[in-house]
């Protein structure tokens, strides 16, 4: 039996090493997964949200639009306001018992981490798309493109970019929060380590290589985030090369 | 004449309990070179966010061609495509190179294909000398270059009038001359150009008719010899007065 804590460490990372590293795949799937779903749903609940209403649209479109507006504030409020680790356990059970549905455990989580991250990624999405000058609108709107045109092609370009630091804060969040998916037997890192240090009572040592993986799957996605914005960003100076051959070209304004 | 291309009819604009625009009735007629001027807060601005429905009116009606644009059925979106808006703080697309900023309007808007599109704006960047930069992106260019490729992006749409909104005000001195030298150039092509300035050498030199607004209404409307050498108007005169004894 190893006696000091460096040999319990090289002790567990020897013997359970492809635990971990199985953990830690599960961690980064479902995170990763259910980040992009999340920013999926988000994004298409704040473009409707901020979706302008027409004058003349009937009273029947509006009075439609109000209830879908309500369902989405209760959706984001609900989900914002309960703790992850609740909302696994009555989503889970609740759905087989109800439902008699037979989810898998990972199914379960990339359900649940899902809109969680989409209750959060809504209110992300429209601070994005309202922080978007109100002037790249209007020059849109100027030369005749309709709304939809504008929000693909000139606001929610910009609106992503924006809110790139807060996708990346989910995504972080998200890698740390699946630990709590442990309650509904997933098989992510956490789950994991306390199968290992259950069986020979370590605890510290194990979680400290446990804290050790977290911190680097963190910490290389944040450095990769960056390195995503900088490239988004691209140089902030112009370099003309050689001269360019136009062709000539007279003023033609009118038609 | 023939019917104007823009006529403006009991105009009235509020904002909340500020009535920025009060009465105004105003025709545009082809090859027009209008300036309007006037101090901070006359409603000169407003006037031109009304006539492209960037405000919407409280009361009156504008017509192009004769046609009522607040109708329903009336495609906003095609009236726009026609009558170009060039802004104050240029609104350059910012996720945009240059030469995209001139061609996401053909080809959304006019249905141009994307080499068509590219062959015209290219054609337009080069007659206002911004061929060089069509991959530089707007952070990457000056106030004045932007501008440049503002007036561009409305041109690329070949619309039949342009509203220039403050065009130069924001602009650091030495790049006004640059951003002027094209709106002579466009105001000698024959395109019909709206233009709110507080450039009185160009209100003066290049319109054919000045528009003096003060306190939302339209107080003398004249050409540039009348309203510079001879104003009818004691505010007009006391407005130039300040402007330029500056």
């Amino acid at each position: 039996m190893p006696a000091s804590f460096f040999e319990w460490v090289v002790f567990f990372a020897k013997k359970y090493g492809i635990f971990f590293l199985k953990g830690a795949g599960t961690t980064l799937y479902i995170a990763l997964i259910s980040t992009i779903l999340g920013f999926l749903i988000g994004l298409a609940i704040a473009v409707i949200r901020t979706t302008p209403m027409d004058e003349h649209d009937s009273q029947a479109k509006k009075a439609f639009y109000k209830i879908v507006q309500a369902i989405f504030v209760a959706y984001i409020e609900i989900f914002r306001g309960t703790p992850m680790i609740v909302q696994s356990m009555v989503i889970y059970y609740g759905s087989a018992e109800l439902w008699g549905l037979d989810m898998s455990p990972i199914v379960a989580a990339l359900f649940i981490v899902s809109i969680n991250t989409g209750a959060y990624m809504a209110e992300i999405a429209r601070g994005g798309i309202i922080s978007v000058d109100k002037g790249q609108y209007e020059a849109a709107s100027s030369i005749g493109m309709t709304h939809r045109q504008i929000m693909i092609s000139v606001v929610l370009p910009q609106a992503i970019r924006n809110i790139l630091p807060s996708i990346g804060n989910e995504f972080v969040v998200n890698i740390k929060d699946t630990s709590v998916l442990n309650v509904i037997s997933v098989t992510e890192l956490f789950f994991m380590s306390k199968s290992a240090a259950g069986t020979y009572m370590r605890y510290f040592e194990v979680f400290f290589i446990t804290c050790v993986i977290y911190f680097i799957l963190t910490f290389t996605v944040t450095r990769l985030l960056l390195i995503v914005e900088k490239k988004m960003d691209g140089p902030d100076t112009f370099v003309i090369h050689g001269s360019q051959t136009v062709p000539s070209a007279v003023l033609k304004g009118t038609r | 004449m023939n019917t104007p291309i823009i006529k403006v009819s009991h105009l009235e604009k509020n904002f909340g309990e500020n009535k920025v625009l009060v009465d105004i009735d105003f025709e545009t007629y082809k090859g027009d070179v209008i300036s309007i001027i006037g101090s901070s807060g006359s409603g000169k601005s407003t006037l031109l966010r009304c006539i492209n429905l960037l405000e919407k009116p409280t009361s009156g009606s504008i017509y192009f061609h004769g046609q009522d644009i607040q109708e329903k059925g009336f495609s906003l979106q095609e009236y726009r495509a026609r009558v170009g808006m060039v802004f104050q703080n240029f609104n350059l697309f910012n996720n945009l190179t240059v030469l995209d900023n001139c061609t996401v309007g053909q080809i959304k808007v006019n249905r141009k294909s994307k080499s068509e599109a590219e062959k015209f704006a290219l054609e337009i960047l080069n007659s206002v000398g911004m061929a060089q930069y069509i991959h530089a992106k707007p952070k990457q260019i000056s106030g004045g270059q932007k501008q440049r490729v503002a007036i561009a992006r409305a041109l690329s749409m070949e619309p039949e009038v342009l509203l220039f909104d403050e065009p130069t005000s924001a602009l650091d001195p030495e790049m006004v001359g640059e951003v002027l030298s094209v709106m002579r150039n466009l105001a000698n092509s024959g395109l019909t150009l709206l233009v709110v300035t507080h450039e009185m050498a160009f209100a003066r030199d290049v319109s054919n008719r000045v528009v003096f607004m003060d306190e939302g209404l339209i107080a003398e409307d004249s050409t540039p010899d009348i309203i510079f050498n001879n104003p009818k108007n004691q505010r007009t005169r006391i407005f130039l007065d300040r402007m330029l004894n500056q």
